[in-house]
């Protein structure tokens, strides 16, 4: 799988590297600039981008607008978007063409080096891979001026959390150790309580949570 | 060619002479009428605050007072370049007309107005009646020569020459033609006296200066204290937090080492330990990071920086955001903290379940308005202790100011009004 990286700090650009070929990717670019990324995802069309959201030149959100232009060009390329911290505001601007295939994470989620490239994986096969932050965020937010929200169980609450993360039943299943018929239950349930129409398609799920968790906003 | 210029420097002189003359009668027409009309109106006006009606009236007859004050500052600069500075404090928009009153009656420049006005209303007409007397009263002077003496059989006072018999109504002609000769020079420079005048009473005098000295000196030091106080904090956190942590993290690693061959099974344990408190000392920095300079707003700026924020509010919020570039880097950051704590207050304290942010910039007057209105009950006050002051000594050392609007019941509305040009 062919990987375009870009992250202007030298030491996380070079483990970054390090950690994705360790688990067998191909690193077409790894860029330090805005520009530079821009060129590499136009030209070497790569199976995945990860990208920073602060880059040079201009150090603001320079990544990001690469990212989602990028994006425009070539509907759902997927893109995971690293950040020092995320945002509710620019999550929704990455879900915002509702094509899947998109990430925000926090650049700490690298220390889970299993996690980290499971999400990678997520992404480039059409999925969502959302930081739990910013998920809580959402989930917060909503059951402080929601009923619906507030009449999900504490368990069913944790499974949307990690429904809405972009994972898969198997693995919620799996990080709760408990079967996947007990997740299917609570999914079912929680798609009951929202209001949600159920759907096999994992990228379709989570997306209807998100739009749900972000609606008249 | 020196001949030419020079009789088209009289003719321009000339040209000067009549449009002064024309000018100050025309100003001295208005001046009169509108200077005791303003006066009247705001003594009647001031004089009804008691019973009430003058806290609705007075801040229109004080706009009023101001409209005729800044037409005079703008003839003065146009006609003769003598500017009149004009130091009104702001007022907030759409606060209550009691808020204008109480404003407005204690900025020194509605007192100054209200002193202008008698001083305007009679020196002030005289002077800008005089370049017209004195260009007419010789046209008397030739009348008289020419036969006008006879009407008056009894002798008749023209300045100082009294008329008896066409002598003396020559020597009145020859004195017309003293004066004209005078006004010739004069006349312009007599409007302008009238111009400096009304500077002289009108315009902001030492003791404004020094109020404003004050002022600053006051702001700065609240500056110079909070960002003292805020390098403490960021010092103190980092010692605690983040350093504390790295510093353990080292430690367990230079275990982990010794450990390593000995007993791998706890080795494991520590070195996910440092794990936890390397992801532990990241989310504190980020934290610092985020009390110093947001990302989103080093980022994206003010208007996707309050979004952010309204984002992360437990209350539905509604942010509506006009501003065409940015501002300057610090009034971003202390209108962001504002709105920040505004926000926090709102949360807290109001009871409210729906927030509305606006922030626009008006460019024709280079100021940055950010209201903040929730629907919670309300009660909320600025002074000594609320959490309010602490948001106008911020603004304050931007000349920025806050106004509240808050009866008890709600809505509450903040109003934050800070001097900036956009870049």
């Amino acid at each position: 799988m062919r990987v375009v990286l870009a992250e202007d700090l030298f030491l996380l650009r070079d483990g970054l590297v390090r950690l994705l070929e360790a688990y067998d990717f191909e690193i077409a670019a790894a860029v330090e600039t805005g520009p530079e990324l821009a060129r590499a995802l136009a030209e070497l069309e790569p199976d995945v981008a990860v990208v920073d959201v602060r880059l040079p030149p201009t150090h603001t959100d320079e990544g990001l607008q690469c990212a989602l232009d990028a994006r425009r060009n070539r509907p759902g390329l997927p893109v995971l978007v690293l950040s020092q911290h995320v945002e509710q505001l620019y999550a929704r601007e990455l879900l915002a063409d509702g094509s899947g295939g998109v990430g925000y994470l926090l650049k700490d989620r690298v220390f889970d080096a299993e996690q980290f490239v499971d999400a990678v994986r997520r992404v480039a096969a059409g999925g969502t891979a959302m930081d739990p932050q910013v998920i809580r965020q959402l989930l917060s937010r909503r059951a402080a001026d929601d009923r619906p929200l507030g009449r999900l169980t504490p368990r069913e609450r944790e499974v949307l959390e990690l429904m809405a993360q972009g994972r898969t039943n198997a693995a919620i299943a799996e990080k709760l150790v408990v079967t996947e018929r007990a997740i299917a239950k609570h999914t079912s349930n929680i798609f009951a309580k929202l209001g949600l129409e159920v759907s096999d398609d994992d990228n379709r799920r989570v997306l209807a949570v998100l739009a749900y968790l972000d609606q008249d906003r | 060619m020196t001949i030419a210029t020079k009789s088209g420097g009289d003719s321009a002189r000339v040209r000067g002479v009549g449009r002064a003359a024309l000018r100050g009668l025309g100003l001295a027409l208005v001046v009169l009428p509108g200077a005791v009309l303003c006066f009247t109106l705001s003594v009647v006006s001031i004089a009804l605050i008691p019973i009430g009606l003058g806290i609705v009236t007075t801040p229109w007859v004080l706009t009023g007072v101001r409209v005729f004050a800044d037409w005079r500052r703008v003839l003065a600069a146009e006609w003769y370049g003598v500017r009149i500075p004009s130091a009104y404090r702001p007022l907030p928009e759409d606060a209550n007309p009691w808020t204008r009153t109480s404003g407005m009656l204690r900025d020194p420049a509605t007192w100054r107005d209200l002193r202008w006005l008698p001083v305007d209303m009679t020196a002030g007409f005289v002077t800008a009646l005089l370049p017209a007397a004195l260009l007419l009263y010789p046209l008397e002077g030739f009348a008289l020569a020419a036969g006008l003496w006879r009407v008056f059989p009894d002798g008749y006072w023209y300045g100082f020459v009294p008329v008896t018999g066409q002598g003396s109504a020559f020597a009145a002609a020859a004195l017309g033609l003293v004066l004209l000769f005078f006004a010739h020079f004069l006349t312009p420079r007599l409007l302008e006296g009238h111009f400096l005048l009304t500077r002289a009473v009108l315009g902001s005098g030492q003791r404004e200066l020094a109020e404003r000295v004050r002022v600053l000196t006051e702001t700065r030091r609240d500056a110079v204290d909070t960002s003292a106080a805020e390098l403490r904090r960021i010092e103190r956190d980092l010692h605690d937090g983040a350093q504390a942590r790295l510093v353990a993290m080292g430690m367990d690693l230079g275990t982990v080492e010794v450990l390593l061959e000995k007993d791998p099974e706890q080795a494991r344990r520590l070195l996910a330990q440092a794990r936890q408190s390397s992801a532990d000392a990241l989310a504190e920095l980020r934290d610092l990071v985020r009390g110093i300079h947001p990302p989103v707003l080093a980022e994206r700026g003010l208007g996707d920086a309050v979004r952010a924020l309204a984002l992360r509010l437990p209350v539905a919020t509604e942010v509506e955001v006009d501003l065409s570039s940015r501002p300057d880097a610090p009034v971003e950051s202390a209108a962001y903290f504002a709105v920040s704590e505004v926000l926090t207050n709102a949360v807290k304290h109001s009871g409210a379940d729906r927030i509305w942010i606006d922030l626009h910039h008006a460019r024709a007057e280079g100021m940055l308005r950010i209201s903040v209105t929730d629907n919670g009950s309300g009660g909320a006050v600025t002074g000594a202790g609320s959490g309010l002051a602490g948001i106008e000594r911020r603004l304050g050392t931007f000349d920025g100011v806050l106004a509240v609007s808050s009866p008890a019941g709600g809505p509450t509305m903040v109003t934050m009004e800070i001097p900036c040009a956009l870049s």
